[in-house]
């Protein structure tokens, strides 16, 4: 008994040692991962994007800065895994119109909410008499190719008289940037505004805005382009915190750009099996294919990478009128209420991995089911939410065969 | 904030601190009653004798002694395919200072270094003194007795390389306090009751709003708090335990009180927000198996809107199984032992639903430990360790998965 013990332990353990890989947990398949850089980065690259991963993981306290107010501790809390969030961690956010006007209410703490506050502090409600709706957090995966995408390329696949009478009329979200906006060779301005493409209102128009926003409004974490801490209107005076801003280096921020940028896109599963084909045809048949658009290229980057791709994003990164059924008031830049920018499909089959085992759909996470979530495509999307509901039931499964292999 | 918690304030500070009074002269009365009661020979052992049953102590040497022990390892570990490939830690070097001042008079003391010279800290400087076997009254820098571990700290004694991760997750091992208190055995038969019972400064703020990202007991120690207390509300610790010579020894711990810095310059600018921590262990021979486990669960008050993200309740445990496999001369070490160690240990960081979801607030980490650990004699340990753990994150994803091995050295010198 004791030898036989002592063996078994003894036998264990060495063939561990000599067996190492079998004992040390591997790298997953890269078809079930999303964490992992673009292909052929060069070491320089790989330093940056490792600075920014670990950035992106950094949890903030305190003294480090947190708040005073906020909505979460660090990037990684909302983007798990680098994929789509839950709905613990939806972002509210409030404004309202006046006089036909949107006001983001910049006055009264608006347009995004922060709910919680360091000890101390006073935590934010949302203010009486306004619209608001609640975000919930996006995959961050492939936004480097989603980035250098030209100007151009939104415009031509924009038809906001919906001059082709296909009731699909996308258009793009002309926003005033940021002071600190640099804009790139093949950014497009209208009267001084430029073309956003991120957040679920596209409302940012770089990766650069659209990380300060979010260290700014969703850590209270302030930054060389944001210097002033987000602060509860209520209490009277500039109520920031005790740590001194900017309360990151500007390495930080642009190190946890580098990183959204060069994230690779997700990747595919599945792609020989012929109910996932058969599904691609009947997700085009459908109409779906018109604003989620399969197939993208990008303009010049000075990352390899990303310098001229063609990648397959299922999105036409332009706004969409999607109803009633969608539309609680709320909205960004010069969307209207009711329309929202489509969601890239890409990384679908991979979502319960990083929202908790299970799967929540469209802006505010309220759909649990495809079906649920095409139920909802009203306004523009109505024609293919009939199209779709005639199926058959097999080729509706097809088609959700195909979504999962993305 | 609530207008009645600011005209209570100095109310509850004056209820806090009667309390502790009124507790330690109860403890005393007790131990004077039971004194009578009880026979009192101080021949036994228990986990309340950690500090003193160290070898470098003994018994008929001159009244100073010089002693400590060192613990280092090598890991190699990967979670998910991502390694740092293989490194060397010297974890420990603590020397022990003791000091027989009179036959009823001790002190001790106990500096660490870690890791070189990254963190130096001054563990233990205390003096006991004896006013009846049952009845000593301590004073210093202490090791609250919380769980297994917290009091009973050193390498040498265990045999796995890790502290398990309820002491460390959960209960903040090693945990230093300044304070003072009352600690005594009485005997019956075979059977030997212990207590413990010290108000300390107590762990701070940053228990919440730290850089874990959750409720973490450890990071509310503050080398502050051996100057001064943070919003002067002493926490109190106190431990019973049980033990008899053939089966083992069992014992109830608790540790508490408020956490956070309310008042600022004589104003109250937060409402008191108070943590307890309370814990339960065992050691048991049974045969030749030796077991140890422990669990341990703490309640702390976090604001409201912080509710949820920050756990209100946490619990970790662990069980410990050693069976000796071969005890005789090796290479030429007479007395020399041979253990095969299995540990198991889960601990929560957030026991609780998501409001949004309905679902479980993950944080936990299950683990499994192996390990093999020779000692050519009762003070020296060489260790192989293998670790698994699941580690789940907040929102219940997938686990990751981190695996690795460790081989180390410990000793007492
Ligand atoms: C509180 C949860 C939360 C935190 C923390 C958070 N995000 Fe987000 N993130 C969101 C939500 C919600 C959206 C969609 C918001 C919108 O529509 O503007 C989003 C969108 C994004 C996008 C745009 C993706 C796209 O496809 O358009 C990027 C990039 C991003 N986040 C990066 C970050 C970075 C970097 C951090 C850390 C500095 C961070 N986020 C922290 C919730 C969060
Ligand atoms: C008119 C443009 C349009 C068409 C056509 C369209 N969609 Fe969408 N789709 C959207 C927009 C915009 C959203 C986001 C709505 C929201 O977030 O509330 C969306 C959301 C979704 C989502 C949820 C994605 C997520 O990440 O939450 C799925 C799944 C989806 N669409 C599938 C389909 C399918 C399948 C079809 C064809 C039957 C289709 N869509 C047709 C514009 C469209």
């Amino acid at each position: 008994m004791k030898c036989a013990l002592f063996i078994l332990v003894l036998i264990a353990l060495i063939t561990g040692l000599f067996s190492c890989r079998k004992m040390l947990p591997q790298l997953p398949e890269p078809e079930e991962t999303l964490a992992e850089p673009l292909e052929g980065l060069t070491q320089e690259q790989l330093l940056l994007f490792s600075l920014g991963d670990a950035n992106f993981a950094h949890v903030f306290s305190k003294e480090q800065g947190l708040g005073p107010i906020f909505v979460q501790t660090s990037c990684e809390g909302c983007h798990a895994g680098d994929g789509k969030g839950n709905p613990f961690n939806n972002i509210t956010r409030f404004g309202k119109y006046e006089n036909g006007n949107w006001n983001p209410l910049y006055n009264q703490g608006g347009p995004q909410l922060q709910q919680r506050a360091i000890t101390g502090y006073l935590a934010e409600t949302i203010p009486s008499g306004v619209s608001s709706d609640e975000l919930l957090p996006m995959n961050v995966t492939g936004l480097g190719l989603l980035e250098a995408v030209p100007d151009s390329t939104l415009l031509a696949l924009s038809d906001s008289a919906d001059g082709n009478g296909d009731g699909i009329s996308g258009k793009v979200n002309w926003l005033s940037p940021p002071s600190y906006f640099i804009p790139k060779s093949d950014h497009i301005t209208l009267n001084g505004k430029y073309i956003g493409r991120f957040g679920r209102k596209a409302s940012s128009v770089d990766l650069v805005q659209r990380v300060t926003d979010a260290f700014h409004g969703d850590i209270g974490i302030t930054s060389d382009h944001e210097m002033t801490d987000p602060f509860n209107y209520t209490v009277s005076g500039l109520n920031g915190d005790n740590v001194a801003d900017p309360e990151i280096p500007f390495s930080m921020l642009s190190q946890t750009v580098f990183y959204m940028r060069t994230l690779k896109a997700p990747p595919r599963r599945n792609i020989i099996d012929p109910d996932v084909q058969a599904g691609e045809n009947i997700f085009i048949q459908t109409g779906c294919a018109k604003c989620h658009v399969p197939t993208l290229t990008t303009g010049n980057s000075e990352i390899e990478s990303l310098d001229n791709k063609t990648f397959h994003p299922y999105t036409d990164l332009l706004l969409h009128d999607m109803g009633a059924g969608l539309d609680k008031g709320y909205t960004e830049g010069s969307a209207r209420s009711s329309e929202w920018r489509t969601p890239p499909l890409w990384g679908f089959g991979l979502q319960e991995d990083s929202q908790g085992g299970m799967v929540f759909l469209l802006h505010d996470g309220r759909a649990k089911t495809v079906e649920q979530a095409i139920s909802y495509h009203g306004g523009e999307a109505s024609t293919a939410n009939t199209a779709f509901q005639a199926l058959s039931e097999s080729d509706k499964q097809k088609l959700i065969a195909f979504l999962k292999s993305l | 904030m609530d207008t009645n918690d600011f005209n209570n304030t100095n109310g509850v500070f004056a209820h806090s601190f009667s309390f502790v009074i009124r507790t330690i002269f109860g403890l005393v009365l007790l131990n004077l009653l039971a004194s009578k009661c009880f026979s009192q020979t101080d021949s036994t052992k228990t986990s309340q004798d950690a500090i003193y049953n160290r070898p470098f102590i003994t018994i008929g040497k001159s009244s100073t002694a010089v002693g400590g022990y060192l613990e280092g390892n090598t890991n190699y570990f990967s979670e998910d395919g991502v390694s740092e490939g293989f490194s060397m830690e010297m974890r420990r070097f603590n020397i022990f200072l003791y000091s027989n001042i009179h036959s009823r008079i001790k002190f001790l003391s106990e500096l660490e270094f870690e890791h070189g010279t990254e963190e130096i800290a001054l563990e233990t400087a205390l003096l006991d003194f004896e006013l009846n076997p049952a009845l000593n009254f301590r004073a210093g820098i202490l090791l609250p007795p919380i769980g297994l571990v917290n009091a009973n700290h050193d390498s040498p004694k265990w045999e796995f390389i890790e502290r398990p991760l309820s002491s460390t997750g959960i209960i903040p091992t090693t945990l230093s306090e300044v304070g003072f208190g009352l600690h005594g055995k009485l005997y019956q038969d075979k059977t030997i009751f212990a207590y413990d019972a010290y108000i300390v400064n107590g762990l701070q703020g940053n228990v919440i709003l730290n850089d874990e990202g959750k409720t973490y007991l450890a990071s509310g120690k503050n080398p502050e708090m051996f100057g001064e207390d943070n919003n002067g509300t002493p926490m109190f610790n106190a431990k019973i335990s049980l033990a008899n010579k053939k089966i083992g020894e069992m014992g109830l711990s608790y540790y508490g009180g408020i956490y956070n810095s309310f008042n600022l310059e004589g104003n109250i600018v937060e409402e008191k927000r108070s943590l307890h921590l309370i814990a339960f262990d065992l050691s048991a021979h049974i045969k030749k198996i030796k077991i140890q486990g422990e669990y341990a669960h703490t309640a702390v008050q976090v604001p409201n809107d912080l509710k949820g993200l920050y756990g209100s309740e946490q619990y970790g445990a662990f069980l410990e199984f050693s069976y000796p496999v071969l005890k005789r001369k090796i290479m030429g070490f007479e007395n020399s032992v041979i253990n095969t160690n299995l540990r198991a240990e889960r601990i929560d960081y957030n026991v609780g639903i998501m409001q949004q979801t309905n679902a479980n607030i993950g944080d936990e980490v299950s683990a499994i430990a192996l390990g093999i650990g020779f000692r050519p004699s009762a003070s020296t340990i060489i260790r192989l360790n293998y670790r698994y753990h699941l580690i789940y994150n907040f929102l219940g994803n997938p686990p990751a998965h981190l695996g690795g091995f460790q081989f180390g050295v410990a000793s007492y010198f």
